[in-house]
């Protein structure tokens, strides 16, 4: 057994072990966690796929962006959890079917497929280009169509985000710092002469 | 035997690595207290060994054998772990930084990807341990850094993306030989990207919670942050781990914009002085700067913190990916 | 498989650095004197007893932040080959790109129309 074969069991036992305790976790944050541990793995799965750019941008993008989020609604939610997982037991039969009918569709799929037996798998990385480039010199030309679409879905994602959860407080003091440099000597300070045992008006 | 030894090889050299790094860290750290000390005109640490400089080790010793608690009401096993993400994951980032030539412990061709992965890993320590404390102080903070994290870390990506745009590579090794030119330290990235270089160094700061960034750790509101519930060795990765992520933010600041190893200027007795020489002096300038940042810059209000990086930085650097990427362009850059 | 043998190193490289901050994290359990009380265990608030739970609800507008910030990861996640690549793709991948930026330029207007910077 190779090193790259043992690293591919290590990465996958840990991928489906981390993914099972993201389901059965009791704490939501601990299955976050795990899901972190999952992706990681996953991106060790790509690595030895030789897909090194897809495997940091897993992380990138995944586990430093989008698990924070996770982690963010999970601890904002505040939902008791706990109460959640002793109504389990009712859902158990349905699920458990539906888990059942999956499996099956599953397996006439995948048992049916036939490999070409002359068909070579495409190497991610063409010779004497690397794995990063190579993709960089298909996205935005090739595939320019899909490139521009992808745009447009996160600028749809980026106005959600904004229509969805901006609300503005009243009443809020703000810092304008334009204002506060545009303050001169003459704009801030008054001089007035106050009379004696009269005083001047406070506005 | 033929594939036992190359392992061994690198068993050794990661050893060497990290075990010289935590040792320059150790004084890294003593350096930025006697500088800290220096400015408030104060001594700073004199008395462990002469001129303090054992003072690091035996803070070391002292937390080694201090009473390490896990609060009733912490979630202990993400409680222990977390302060264990932070030092395992920044020393990881070094794996991949070249001192010199081709000195690395792994010469990635996606390199500059790997430290942008593990630096926005970086925020997970702080969530965690935040939320396993199960305190309100530190959950306040753990809330703060997280977004304010998050937040410096898009300029920083559109940051390496300019150097990337002048280097056309991720390797880190490619990166600093695209700035090996004949006018030295002029052909340097810092020179033509100087507008990027500054927004990099004020993100590093923010990145790593620094002054005048601190808010994590504002003493005056949150008491220590997210360290509040940490004692002895947990406290300790935590600092270690703060201490490395500088060190490794001022070796970016090093390689994608100073030239890496290489000598200000070519000419017969520079090229003499082996290049690691070079980088460590320049890391050093840069932990010297952050020294001083922190010494006299006054901590930041959280709005204003998030006003920096996103309606000032952001667009910025943004602004800036179109400009190099169009005078590359069109002053007949990309030609070559 | 030369990339595998750039990984290796790196593998090997975490696996110790995690090590040794595991020696580090167990030795006090190991070393150090312990006389616990329940006043030491508990979880600190200025020296009041903790009032109730610290896992509270905080304001969306964190959760805002994080998802912004993932939109402007992947704009950035997009823009690592490009740069890698720039110089092959010519003009029209240049363009290409000039035109993606300024979809999410839009974005980033209406965001700040909206607001949705400002933090209050």
């Amino acid at each position: 057994m190779s090193v790259a074969t043992a690293f591919f069991y290590l990465f996958s036992i840990i991928t489906i072990a981390s993914a099972a305790m993201v389901i059965v976790g009791r704490n939501p944050v601990h299955s976050v966690l795990f899901l972190i541990l999952a992706f990681v793995s996953a991106a060790g799965l790509f690595v030895l796929t030789g897909a090194e750019f897809l495997a940091m941008l897993l992380v990138v993008v995944y586990v430093g962006a989008v698990m924070v989020l996770f982690l963010f609604v999970v601890m904002m939610l505040d939902v008791d959890f706990a109460q959640l997982q002793k109504t389990v037991g009712k859902y158990l039969p349905v699920g458990g079917l539906i888990t059942l009918v999956v499996l099956a569709e599953l397996v006439l799929v995948v048992g049916s497929w036939n490999v070409a037996p002359e068909s070579v798998l495409s190497t991610p990385t063409p010779a004497g280009l690397s794995n990063t480039a190579a993709l960089g010199q298909v996205l935005y030309t090739q595939y320019a169509y899909l490139f521009q679409a992808a745009g447009l879905v996160l600028l749809t994602a980026m106005i959600g985000a904004i229509v969805l959860t901006l609300h503005h407080r009243p009443n809020v003091k703000r810092q304008d710092i334009s204002a506060q440099n545009a303050r001169t000597r003459a704009t801030a300070i008054e001089n007035k002469h106050v009379p004696s045992r009269t005083g001047v008006p406070v506005p | 035997m033929e594939t036992l030894l190359p392992l061994l090889l690198i068993v050794a050299k990661s050893l060497l690595l990290i075990i010289l790094g935590l040792t320059a860290i150790a004084y890294y750290l003593l350096a930025d207290r006697k500088i800290w000390a220096a400015v408030m005109l104060r001594k700073g640490p004199n008395v462990v060994g002469p001129w303090g400089i054992w003072q690091s080790f035996a803070d070391m010793i002292k937390f080694m054998v201090k009473e390490p608690i896990i609060p009733t009401t912490a979630n202990k096993g993400v409680f222990m772990i977390a302060p264990l993400v932070t030092a395992a994951l920044a020393l990881s980032a070094w794996a991949v930084i070249p001192v010199n030539d081709g000195w690395a412990i792994a010469n990635l061709n996606v390199g500059i990807l790997y430290i942008f992965a593990i630096s926005s890993l970086g925020v997970y320590g702080i969530i965690m341990g935040g939320w396993a404390s199960n305190s309100k102080y530190p959950f306040l903070s753990a809330l703060r850094s997280a977004a304010q994290m998050v937040s410096y870390e898009v300029s920083i990506g559109f940051v390496i993306i300019t150097v990337l745009l002048c280097a056309g590579s991720l390797n880190l090794n490619d990166i600093v030989k695209a700035q090996d030119t004949q006018w030295g330290m002029l052909g340097w990235y810092w020179l033509p990207l100087f507008p990027m270089f500054v927004i990099f160094f004020i993100s590093a700061l923010a990145e790593t919670n620094r002054p005048p960034f601190d808010l994590v750790e504002a003493e005056s509101e949150l008491v220590a942050g997210f360290m509040v519930e940490y004692s002895s060795a947990p406290y300790l990765l935590f600092m270690l781990g703060e201490y490395v992520a500088i060190i490794t933010m001022c070796a970016l600041l090093v390689i994608l914009f100073c030239g890496g190893w290489l000598p200000p200027f070519h000419n017969e007795y520079l090229d003499q002085v082996p290049g690691v020489i070079w980088f460590v002096l320049k890391l050093t300038w840069f932990f010297f700067l952050f020294a001083m940042v922190k010494a006299f810059v006054p901590r930041y209000r959280y709005d204003q913190l998030m006003r920096l990086g996103w309606k000032v930085f952001l667009p910025l650097s943004l602004a800036a990916v179109i400009l190099v990427a169009g005078v590359l362009q069109f002053a007949g850059f990309a030609a070559q | 498989m030369s990339v595998l043998n750039d990984y290796l190193p790196l593998v090997i490289f975490i696996a110790i650095a995690t090590v040794l901050s595991g020696a580090l994290l167990v030795a006090p359990f190991i070393l150090a004197h312990k006389a616990p009380d329940a006043e030491k265990l508990s979880a600190y608030e200025c020296g009041f007893n903790a009032f109730d739970d610290a896992r509270m609800k905080f304001d969306v507008r964190f959760y805002l932040v994080s998802l912004l910030f993932i939109i402007f990861d992947l704009e950035v996640a997009f823009l690592f080959p490009w740069a890698v690549a720039f110089r092959a793709i010519g003009p029209f991948g240049f363009w290409s790109m000039m035109l993606f930026l300024g979809v999410l330029t839009v974005g980033f207007v209406y965001e700040w129309k909206k607001g949705a910077l400002e933090w209050d």
